[in-house]
C-alpha cells in the first residue's frame, strides 16, 4: 500500500462535496470536498506500490481541465489510468451537481 | 418486433436491484427523498486494521446506515457493500450496524418505532479483523432479537455476494427475510465447504447445485427465508412495505426449536438432497408482492 500527494493551482473555490466509486476490485473512491486555500490537492491511497508516475501523467491531465480548489481523496483498489479519469469525471460533475442544487 | 418474443417491454426495462450499491439500494428502500446518511464517508470512520495489513480502507467501512422513512414511518437502513473486502463485517462497518439497531431500539423502547431494515451482502466476519468482527456480529444478533419483540426487523439478501458466516445467523433471526432467485443463505459458503470437505461433498464451481441447496427459491420453499422477489428495484420496495404493514409474525423463525429440531431429525445428511429438504421443511413463501399481485 502507498500513499501520494500531489498538488495543483486552482481558479475557484469548491462550495460543495461529492463521493463516488467504491473500493472495489478494479475500483476507486474519490471523495472530494472544499479545500482550505485556494490550491487542489489529492491524496491518493492506492493497493498498487510503484505506479507514482503514472497517477501523475492521469491528474495532470485532469487539471488541464479542472481548476477547483478541492481536497480529493482517492483510495484506490487497482483501477486503471482510464476508471480513474472516469471516476475524477464523476465525482467533479456529482460537485457541480450539488453546487447547482444548492443555488436553485 | 417478432412474434416470438414473449417478454413484454416492461420486464426489459425493470431497475435491477443487485446492480445499486450499498447506498444506492438503502435509498431505494426508503421514501424517495429522505435518505439521511449516518457516519457517511465524510466522517472517515474507517478501518483501523486495514491499513496496518496493507490494505486500502474505504472511508464508510462498507456499511451505509441511513435514516428516512418507509411509508411515511420512521426507518433505518443498514446497507452492506458487497464490493468492498466481499461485504465482510469488520469492527467499524460491524459496529455502525450494531448501533443503528440499537438506537432504533432505544427509540422502540420509548414508544417511538423505528423500522429497521438490513440490506445483507456479505461473507460474514472480516477475516483481517478477526475477534472483533465476530464480537460485533454478535451485538447485531443481540439487537436484532431485542428489536423484534418491539416492530418486525426485516432482511434483505438480494445477491450476488449473498449471505454467509455469523451474518447469516443474524439474517435467520429477522422477522421477515426477503431474497431474490439470486440471493444466498448459507452458514459457510460453496468455496469453503470444498475447501474444507473436498470437491466430492460439493463442487462450488457447479453454480446450478449450488444455488439449488442455498438458493433464494430453495430457502423460500423450505421457510429459511419467508418471500422471493424478482431483481428489481420495484418488487424489493413492495416487499420491504409488506413486510411492515403484515406486522408481528406469529412466532420467530428462530424460537420454534421443537418443530425444527423434529424436521432436522427426519434428515439423513449422508442422502440429503435439494427434494428431500423441500419434502421435509415445505414452507409456503409468504406474499409480499403488494396488491397487484
Amino acid at each position: 500500500m502507498e500513499q501520494l500527494t500531489f498538488d495543483y493551482p486552482a481558479q475557484r473555490a469548491v462550495t460543495t462535496r461529492a463521493h463516488v466509486g467504491v473500493v472495489g476490485s478494479g475500483d476507486l473512491e474519490v471523495l472530494l470536498q472544499p479545500a482550505s486555500d485556494m490550491q487542489a490537492r489529492v491524496v491518493v491511497h492506492t493497493s498498487v506500490d510503484g505506479y507514482g508516475h503514472i497517477w501523475k501523467s492521469v491528474l495532470d491531465r485532469f487539471f488541464t481541465r479542472y481548476d477547483g480548489a478541492a481536497l480529493i481523496e482517492i483510495n484506490d483498489f487497482g483501477a486503471t489510468p482510464g476508471v480513474v479519469a472516469l471516476r475524477l469525471a464523476e465525482a467533479v460533475e456529482a460537485a457541480q451537481d450539488g453546487e447547482r442544487g444548492a443555488q436553485s | 418486433m417478432s412474434s416470438t418474443n414473449q417478454v413484454g417491454p416492461g420486464a426489459l426495462l425493470r431497475e435491477s436491484f443487485i446492480e445499486l450499491s450499498a447506498r444506492e439500494r438503502a435509498a431505494a428502500v426508503l421514501d424517495a427523498g429522505t435518505l439521511r446518511e449516518l457516519l457517511g464517508p465524510f466522517d472517515r470512520i474507517e478501518s483501523p486494521w486495514l491499513p496496518l495489513q496493507g490494505i486500502v480502507c474505504q472511508a464508510d467501512d462498507g456499511a451505509v446506515i441511513a435514516r428516512g422513512t418507509i411509508d411515511g414511518q420512521p426507518a433505518v437502513v443498514a446497507a452492506i457493500e458487497s464490493a468492498f473486502q466481499g461485504g465482510s463485517i469488520g469492527e467499524v462497518s460491524g459496529s455502525k450496524i450494531a448501533a443503528a439497531l440499537e438506537l432504533a431500539l432505544a427509540d422502540c423502547e420509548r414508544g417511538k418505532i423505528v423500522r429497521p431494515v438490513i440490506l445483507f451482502e456479505t461473507g460474514g466476519v472480516r477475516l483481517q479483523e478477526a475477534n472483533l468482527g465476530l464480537a460485533v456480529i454478535a451485538e447485531i444478533q443481540s439487537a436484532i432479537v431485542a428489536l423484534r419483540a418491539h416492530v418486525p426487523v426485516v432482511g434483505v439478501i438480494a445477491g450476488m455476494v449473498g449471505c454467509f458466516g455469523g451474518m447469516s445467523l443474524a439474517a435467520a433471526l429477522c422477522s421477515m427475510l426477503v431474497m431474490t432467485k439470486q440471493g444466498r443463505l448459507g452458514m459457510n459458503g460453496p468455496e469453503v465447504i470444498e475447501q474444507e470437505a473436498g470437491i466430492e461433498e460439493l463442487d462450488s464451481s457447479d453454480r446450478r447445485q449450488v444455488w439449488q441447496l442455498i438458493g433464494g427459491e430453495q430457502r423460500t420453499q423450505t421457510g429459511f427465508a419467508d418471500a422471493l422477489v424478482d431483481d428489481a428495484v420495484d418488487d424489493v420496495r413492495t416487499a420491504v412495505r409488506a413486510a411492515f404493514a403484515q406486522g408481528m409474525p406469529h412466532s420467530h423463525r428462530s424460537a420454534n426449536v421443537d418443530a425444527t429440531l423434529a424436521r432436522l431429525a427426519q434428515i439423513d445428511p449422508a442422502s440429503v438432497t435439494p427434494e428431500s429438504m423441500r419434502a421435509v421443511f415445505a414452507a409456503s413463501p409468504t406474499n409480499l408482492h403488494g396488491e397487484t399481485a
